[in-house]
């Protein structure tokens, strides 16, 4: 083996690394502001739960949206927080098999599956958002005619009183950072055999 | 008699002609020009904080009222010795023992001196503490929730106005009673009073953790009337200071005959001497009553005790602990200065102020340079302990307090002015006119060993013309002056709840950043909690009605109870169940004579309620807590006496679902706390 695999292989490991920090970051933050709630109300979306910038946010943005019929959100009752630690987990492993066999065509699959998966798992938060913002309680006690409270998947937004900002946090960030290692990893081994 | 009445001619007319003297000499208009950019500097602009946190009593109001500095914008009132209609206090039934003492339940009194808590000589923001003086009381609040959590009875004073004074490092809060009485009382002439009266100075320790107090040990001390104290500091250390009046031991037309000697005493005491003759056993105990209430911390139930015994010093079987000194007549303050080498004794009657010094009070006591004794306690040579006489600095001294430059500021009650000195070489530097009658100054930490001498706030207690009219009663006044540069400026007037009698003024920094924003409902340990709307129920004990009631944005649960009847004793125990800041709820009840409840978040408090009437009854939330605040209601069912119209309770099952989160986690923090 000579220096070029090895950087590969350093490459996929770092995203391997970057993988495992999903579980010590969040991968969403959705910040809510409204005049009454000075510094605003953070929510983290984490790979494997969903926190706030205190232990009763969940609670608090739970009473508020109660009024416009919301569903209370309640991280148990969301099966994905609890599969999606082990799909990485499975990606992590396979990242280290990738590492182990050395190809090209592993590296490429593997950036693959996580291209794939990443879409998903972003088409599946859109379907929360979308569920929760739209699937209003009829009793709700404040209707708006043609108003739903989807909070933006990317972006900003104003949803009556509340100032919303959704955007990816740290373990996004590192997520993409994944991604783009492995695709690197992809590169050099792949401009090895090739040239 | 004749001699008498002459006497009483002579000083009015000094004091008549002292104030046509001033009146004179410095006659003002009410309207004082203020200096250009005195609105600017108490200008605090929208959503910025004041630098101080000032801490007044409120007098006959029974409370404390909490001002920002140099904004002088009110920012709460804490209730402590009267009941308190806006959030239940001593109306609820954790709170009512508050208000127990060995008469029995007083829920209004007359608070005076506040003290922060020390720790080397400087504020530490966790406790303050106020006396009572009617029914001689006591009370710590803390600060990190702005509530009064104990209140002490002091035994067998009268009118404990010189309290409750603290030592450097917190570890006793010092008072002597007012008005001496028979000890033990008796049915006894009033005019034996030279025999049968005495008067008590009283130490209470803290516990150094959670700052309970403890009655340690009292002193028996002469028939006279003990007025304002202070404690030594650095080099004072270990003694305090007490200044009396009435050492004619009179006991009718106190105004005359009490101020008949040209000097009155300062009694001195070495408390660690006291403290070693009690470790010594020299004390004797004595049975007596007097309650200690204090609040649980996590149930928020006050609790009484009646203790029945008290442990009593007298200075004629413990040497060396007590003196006196002679003092200008009828003293007020004895100001110690951040040194704690100079000890300021103001003659409230005496156109003159005596300065003494610490050591050279020492030296006199060490060389027992002493003229006589009274009841066997030594006085001190005046001239000895003297550091040296302010002489004619105004009319009625009131309160010294104290910069950092060694600098001292006075107030002079019958002069209705500010004057400010020097200690060392007892020079008047300035003086600023009050409107009217200053009794109390404070100076942020100005009794402490760190004053910060940038603001001096005059506690007025006439305002005559300085706001507009609202009839015969008028705000008190509080005035606001400048004491960063050479000369003092008045910047702001503000009126004041009650009598704002006595202050002590704290930097924001030291409070503000341990204020609780609600109580963890993990926490709370109250008995009838609710924790979780699914817990909510209604039970019958006999006529004992317990009702464990939540309250939410925005609906009490339950909302519908049947099965009441005419003659039960209804206990609404309502649990806020919020964690949220600022988001009270409150409670109330048609026809209950216990006025109304006001449950912090996290917390739970208990409204009896006695129905009286056959019918259906609305209850609904008082405090403004949501866009359906409104809605926030309910009913309750009385029926009659013997009906057997069976207990229901609930409340709408659509929004019960809407709940269910919440129960969810109330229902896994009781999992976690089993
Ligand atoms: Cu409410």
């Amino acid at each position: 083996m000579n220096g070029k695999s090895h950087i590969a292989q350093f490459l996929m490991l770092g995203a391997v690394l970057c993988l495992g920090i999903l579980f010590l970051q969040p991968l969403w933050k959705i910040t809510l502001e409204a005049a009454q709630f000075p510094g605003g109300l953070d929510l983290y979306i984490w790979i494997n739960k969903i926190s706030g910038n205190d232990k009763h946010i969940i609670q608090n943005i739970n009473i508020l949206n109660h009024y416009i019929g919301m569903k209370p959100i309640h991280p148990d009752a969301i099966p994905e927080l609890r599969y999606f630690p082990w799909v990485v987990i499975g990606m992590m492993a396979f990242g280290l098999i990738c590492i182990g066999v050395n190809r090209p065509w592993f590296y490429l699959s593997w950036v693959l599956v996580m291209i794939g998966l990443g879409a998903l798992g972003i088409y599946d938060f859109y379907l929360w958002l979308y569920d929760y913002g739209h699937n209003l309680d009829p009793n709700a006690p404040i209707k708006i005619a043609n108003m739903n409270y989807m909070p933006p998947l990317f972006g900003e937004k104003d949803l009556l009183n509340f100032y919303v900002r959704s955007y990816p946090n740290w373990g996004g960030v590192f997520l993409g950072l994944a991604i783009l290692l492995g695709a690197g990893a992809f590169y050099l081994k792949g401009k090895r055999v090739y040239v | 008699m004749r001699t008498r009445k002459v006497n009483m001619i002579i000083s009015l007319v000094t004091i008549m002609g002292g104030m046509a003297l001033v009146v004179a000499c410095g006659q003002r208009n009410a309207t004082t020009v203020i200096e250009g950019d005195a609105a600017e500097q108490v200008y605090i602009a929208p959503g910025e904080y004041d630098e101080f946190y000032a801490f007044l009593s409120g007098g006959f109001s029974g409370q404390i009222t909490v001002y920002g500095l140099p904004s002088g914008r009110l920012l709460r009132e804490v209730p402590v010795f009267s009941q308190y209609p806006e959030n239940g206090y001593g109306y609820s039934e954790e709170s009512k023992p508050m208000f127990n003492t060995s008469y029995g339940f007083v829920p209004w009194d007359d608070s005076h001196h506040i003290e922060l808590s020390q720790q080397n000589g400087e504020f530490d923001g966790r406790w303050l503490f106020v006396n009572g003086n009617n029914t001689p009381r006591i009370a710590r609040v803390d600060l990190s929730t702005f509530e009064t959590v104990e209140i002490l009875e002091i035994p067998d004073v009268a009118g404990l106005h010189c309290a409750p004074f603290i030592t450097e490092n917190s570890e006793y809060l010092v008072s002597g009673t007012r008005f001496s009485i028979p000890i033990p009382q008796k049915d006894v002439p009033i005019d034996t009073y030279k025999e049968n009266f005495k008067g008590l100075i009283n130490y209470v320790s803290l516990d150094q953790d959670h700052g309970t107090m403890e009655l340690a040990f009292q002193i028996e001390m002469p028939g006279f009337n003990y007025d304002l104290a202070r404690n030594g500091k650095a080099v004072s250390h270990g003694w305090s200071f007490l200044t009396t009046y009435n050492s004619e031991q009179a006991h009718s037309l106190l105004e005359v005959n009490a101020s008949q000697k040209d000097k009155d005493l300062m009694a001195i005491i070495n408390w660690k001497k006291a403290e070693e003759y009690v470790a010594a056993g020299k004390f004797t105990e004595r049975p007596t009553s007097y309650y200690h209430n204090l609040m649980d911390e996590s149930t928020g139930i006050a609790h009484s005790q009646e203790m029945k015994m008290t442990r009593i010093l007298k200075p004629e079987d413990c040497p060396e602990m007590v003196y006196f000194i002679p003092v200008p007549k009828s003293p007020h303050g004895c100001d110690v200065d951040p040194s704690g080498e100079y000890i300021v004794g103001n003659g409230k009657l005496s156109a003159d102020m005596s300065v003494y010094s610490f050591s050279k009070i020492m030296k006199a006591i060490e060389e027992k340079n002493f003229d006589g004794e009274i009841e066997g306690i030594p006085v001190i040579n005046y001239d000895a302990g003297l550091h040296g006489i302010l002489q004619k600095p105004g009319l009625g001294p009131l309160h010294t307090e104290f910069d950092e430059g060694g600098n001292a500021y006075t107030t002079f009650f019958i002069s209705s002015e500010v004057v400010k000195w020097n200690v060392d070489n007892l020079e008047i530097l300035d003086r600023e006119a009050t409107f009217y009658s200053p009794g109390h100054l404070v100076i942020p930490g100005g009794e402490t060993r760190k004053p910060e001498g940038k603001y001096l706030v005059a506690m007025n207690k006439i305002t005559k013309d300085r706001y507009l009219p609202t009839g015969p009663e008028l705000a008190h006044s509080a005035q606001l002056f400048d004491i960063s540069g050479d000369k003092m400026k008045l910047l702001l007037d503000f009126p004041t709840k009650g009598e704002p009698h006595y202050a002590q003024a704290i930097r924001a920094d030291k409070v503000k950043p341990n204020s609780k924003k609600f109580y963890n409902i993990e926490e709370n340990a109250h008995p009838y909690a609710t924790l979780g709307e699914s817990k909510t129920k209604v039970v019958r004990e006999g006529d004992e009605v317990h009702v464990y009631m939540t309250a939410m944005r925005s609906h009490l649960a339950p909302d519908n109870i049947e099965g009441f009847k005419v003659g039960d004793k209804v206990f609404f125990h309502v649990t806020n169940l919020e964690q949220d800041w600022d988001v009270p709820h409150g409670f109330a009840i048609q026809g209950a004579t216990n006025a109304e409840l006001l449950v912090m978040p996290g917390q739970t408090k208990t409204l009896l309620w006695e129905p009286k009437k056959v019918g259906v009854y609305a209850f609904y939330c008082t405090d403004f807590c949501s866009a359906l605040h409104q809605e926030m209601s309910g009913y309750a069912r009385v029926s009659a006496k013997g009906a057997d119209v069976p207990l229901k309770w609930g409340l709408n099952e659509t929004l019960r679902e809407n709940q269910e989160q919440a129960e969810k986690f109330y229902e896994q923090l009781e999992n976690k706390s089993k």
